[in-house]
């Protein structure tokens, strides 16, 4: 117990030690964070008015960054996956930092969720036992469950490795183990279960169909681990910790072949859609081409289209994908082609036209931009700081030596970083 | 119209929203997140207050409640917004009348599009109104008739001369543009091309809002009417989401109810005044059908076209009308099973 306590405190620490760079980084994620306290503030005190929903349009900008975030949750997974299954040796020494990816990305969807709620100060009425929880029949309890579960699981499985790796003392393998292979197939749930809470409702038809669950995945293991490589590039320019090539290579790969998919899976709603044209693909019509002069999204569309297109035939170069030079910006691409098609460009389609055939635009408040973009301060910060004290127990700088030992511990942290 | 104001709203406000929302601030009576600290104070339920108690945040769902909750949930009530309004307010808690399964019909043939029905149900039910947010329940759908003519074939496209916004780069007014719109302002009506098709909740008998509703606080009561605990809604507009019908509405922002205009007789789950935050909809006016009276669009509406009935009386309008009329539902492919049905003559 009293080393946990130690891990603790040498965590924290190892997290917040580095130089001017990593202050400067904190400082201006924390002027976002401000920026969101704010945000929240005014929409709390005022309420929803000051977004830019309203009855036509009743989902936004919150709730799309919230199902991209879920997918980036879920893509921890493409690391942990190979490294236990596959036995893929370069991965397995990082596995925990894609942990920690997840535990930001959890985080950020559940401060989504309580943005988008009208009345955040009643949260508890979902919680089971004080609340209640409408199981089975809501889905959105349904998505609680998955991704408190998965938020719960990677906490565990990720602290415990790094406590173990602390303390020198060997892991408990079956526990470990289990909570690992429980992690895996959570996280394919967390994706499944977002994508049947939009697609099980019939006065959307844009959303209706059983493609859903299968484009999440997909789209989501192809975004999350764009972002894992460019967040583990960092780590290997910053840190002494070494990633090996391989494991880019290996994450690279998942990206390419899920983003063929989405892409693939993308045309087939399209034709599918389109071929016919009945009422019920005129939001897609209207994100692809816009309707009567309401062309709002079209631009994201298309952007969106190409960003993914053209990361997808870059990737499949082999030259190009294993040049972990370029590799970045390919990943940017398709990181922000993806979160423009899975975020904006999911959700409102989904709601425009209204059910009665209503065609509403909708533009984010000056509110939800500084929310979102606080959010993900929020989310940027905290892993930035999780990966900092994983990293330092990774290398062994940080380690439990005993009561008397928090001295030096403390001092090699400051040295490495 | 609801967005343009809600839009003009925001613009409006944007400059002041900061000295706004500090003034608000000060005397913020809704209890909120940042009200946690107002709630850990003594509460004072003796005293007449606006504020919304410790006792009212933390009660349960009313469903759950025992009939001795009810009461207290009612009274407490009862004092705020007596306290609030300046006059004698009661909230009613009738609850279903066993035998009846309330059910709807409306004679699209006679329906002159008058919206009668809509000004008396925000009278009735105690909606939000003005500039800032106008919540209505009915919707009235102007349908073109004979929806082919010369510039149709030219222009290849429905009617688009109302609009809602210019949104993008848009030349041209757009809003509905699929069957019908409700944003018609004609000098008089019946217009001679046009008929019309309210709408509003159809109270389902299999609602998908109920279904997707996380905390159970919108729910179907033994008489049929979805009903919804104000008190208990966490604002996640899921059930907007499902509804086929496009029958909920949410208030964005605090409701906007003048005193004198404000009907004091409500009901809980019913007409009584909402909050900020939560969903509201069509109740078939609980506060009067449980007391056997009619709705208010019923008896506003000048040319009969509103009838409301016993379904499980054989001698009531509503069987009449289901026995003998061209009788259909909207959307029934859907297997919501509404209760409010369409017919003709």
């Amino acid at each position: 117990m009293k080393s946990f306590f130690h891990f603790v405190i040498d965590f924290l620490r190892a997290g917040f030690t580095g130089g001017v760079l990593f202050w400067a980084w904190m400082l201006f994620l924390s002027f976002f964070i401000m920026l969101w306290g704010y945000g929240e503030y005014v929409q709390i005190a005022n309420g929803m008015i000051v977004t830019g929903l309203n009855d036509q349009v009743s989902w936004g900008f919150y709730l799309a960054n919230f199902v991209f975030m879920v997918g980036v949750a879920a893509a921890a997974v493409t690391v942990v996956f190979p490294a236990y299954v596959y036995h893929h040796k370069e991965l397995h020494k990082i596995v925990v930092l894609g942990e920690m990816i997840a535990i930001a990305a959890v985080v950020m969807c559940m401060l989504f969720v309580v943005a988008h709620m009208g009345r955040p100060d009643r949260l508890w009425h979902i919680f089971p036992v004080i609340g209640i929880f409408n199981w089975p029949n809501a889905m959105l309890t349904w998505d609680v469950i998955v991704l408190s579960g998965y938020l719960v699981l990677n906490i565990v499985g990720g602290f415990y490795f790094l406590y173990k790796k602390y303390t020198g003392e060997e892991m408990n393998k079956v526990f470990y183990l289990s909570v690992v292979f429980i992690a895996i197939v959570w996280a394919l749930s967390i994706h499944t279960v977002t994508a049947f809470l939009i697609n099980t409702m019939p006065a959307r038809p844009m959303w209706f169909h059983s493609m859903m669950p299968i484009k999440f995945i997909t789209t989501a293991f192809a975004a999350g681990p764009s972002l894992i490589i460019i967040i583990f590039l960092l780590v290997r320019r910053f840190t002494p910790l070494k990633i090996a090539d391989e494991a880019f290579h290996m994450l690279s790969q998942i990206v390419v072949w899920c983003l063929g998919i989405a892409l693939f899976l993308t045309l087939s709603e399209i034709v599918t859609e389109l071929y016919p044209s009945t009422e019920h693909s005129l939001g897609l019509q209207y994100l692809m081409f816009g309707y009567h002069g309401l062309n709002a999204l079209v631009p994201f569309f298309w952007t969106a289209m190409v960003l993914m297109i053209g990361s997808f035939i870059l990737l499949l170069i082999p030259r190009v994908r294993k040049n972990l030079a370029i590799l970045p910006f390919i990943c940017i691409a398709a990181f922000v082609g993806i979160w423009i098609e899975k975020g904006m460009g999911l959700m409102l389609p989904g709601v425009i036209p209204t059910p009665v055939g209503e065609f509403a635009e909708y533009v984010p408040s000056h509110i939800e931009f500084m929310v979102v973009g606080g959010v993900w301060a929020i989310g940027f910060f905290l892993l930035t700081f999780m990966l900092k004290g994983a990293v330092a127990v990774l290398l062994g700088d940080v380690r439990y030596q005993g009561a008397s030992g928090q001295q030096s511990v403390a001092v090699t942290a400051e040295a490495t970083s | 119209m609801q967005k343009e104001q809600q839009q003009a709203d925001k613009d409006s406000t944007d400059g002041t929203q900061r000295r706004d929302f500090l003034r608000k601030a000060g005397s913020y009576t809704v209890t909120s997140l940042s009200g946690a600290a107002m709630l850990l104070a003594k509460p004072n339920t003796a005293k007449a207050t606006t504020k919304v108690t410790w006792e009212e945040h933390f009660q349960k769902n009313y469903r759950l409640m025992t009939d001795e909750e009810k009461q207290e949930a009612v009274d407490r009530l009862e004092t705020r917004y007596s306290d609030e309004f300046g006059k004698k307010v009661t909230v009613g808690d009738t609850p279903a009348i066993d035998g009846v399964l309330f059910g709807y019909a409306l004679n699209i043939q006679k329906c002159i599009g008058c919206r009668r029905c809509v000004k008396a149900c925000v009278a009735e039910n105690n909606q939000s109104r003005g500039n800032e947010q106008q919540i209505e329940w009915i919707r009235v759908l102007r349908m073109e008739k004979g929806n082919f003519t010369e510039e149709d074939r030219n222009e290849n496209g429905y009617p688009e001369d109302y609009g809602i916004q210019v949104g993008g780069n848009a030349y041209k007014p757009v809003g509905v543009v699929l069957e019908g719109q409700h944003y018609y302002q004609p000098d008089k009506v019946p217009e001679k091309d046009a008929f019309y098709f309210p709408m509003q909740c159809m109270q389902c008998e299999k609602p998908p809002c109920v279904k997707v509703c996380p905390v159970r606080t919108t729910y179907r009561d033994p008489d049929g009417i979805v009903v919804i605990d104000y008190n208990w809604c966490i604002g996640c507009r899921m059930c907007i989401g499902a509804c086929p019908y496009w029958a909920r509405r949410f208030n964005w922002g605090e409701p906007n109810l003048p005193k004198e205009e404000m009907n004091p007789i409500t009901h809980y789950l019913g007409n009584r005044p909402r909050m900020k935050g939560v969903v509201e909809k069509c109740t078939f006016c609980v506060q009067r059908t449980r007391k056997g009276r009619w709705t208010a669009c019923v008896e506003a509406c000048p040319v009969g076209a509103r009838k409301l009935g016993n379904l499980l009386d054989p001698d009531s309008d509503i069987r009449k009308v289901l026995a003998t009329k061209k009788v259909f539902r909207l959307r029934a492919d859907l297997n919501t099973y509404p209760k409010f049905f369409y017919y003709m003559d």
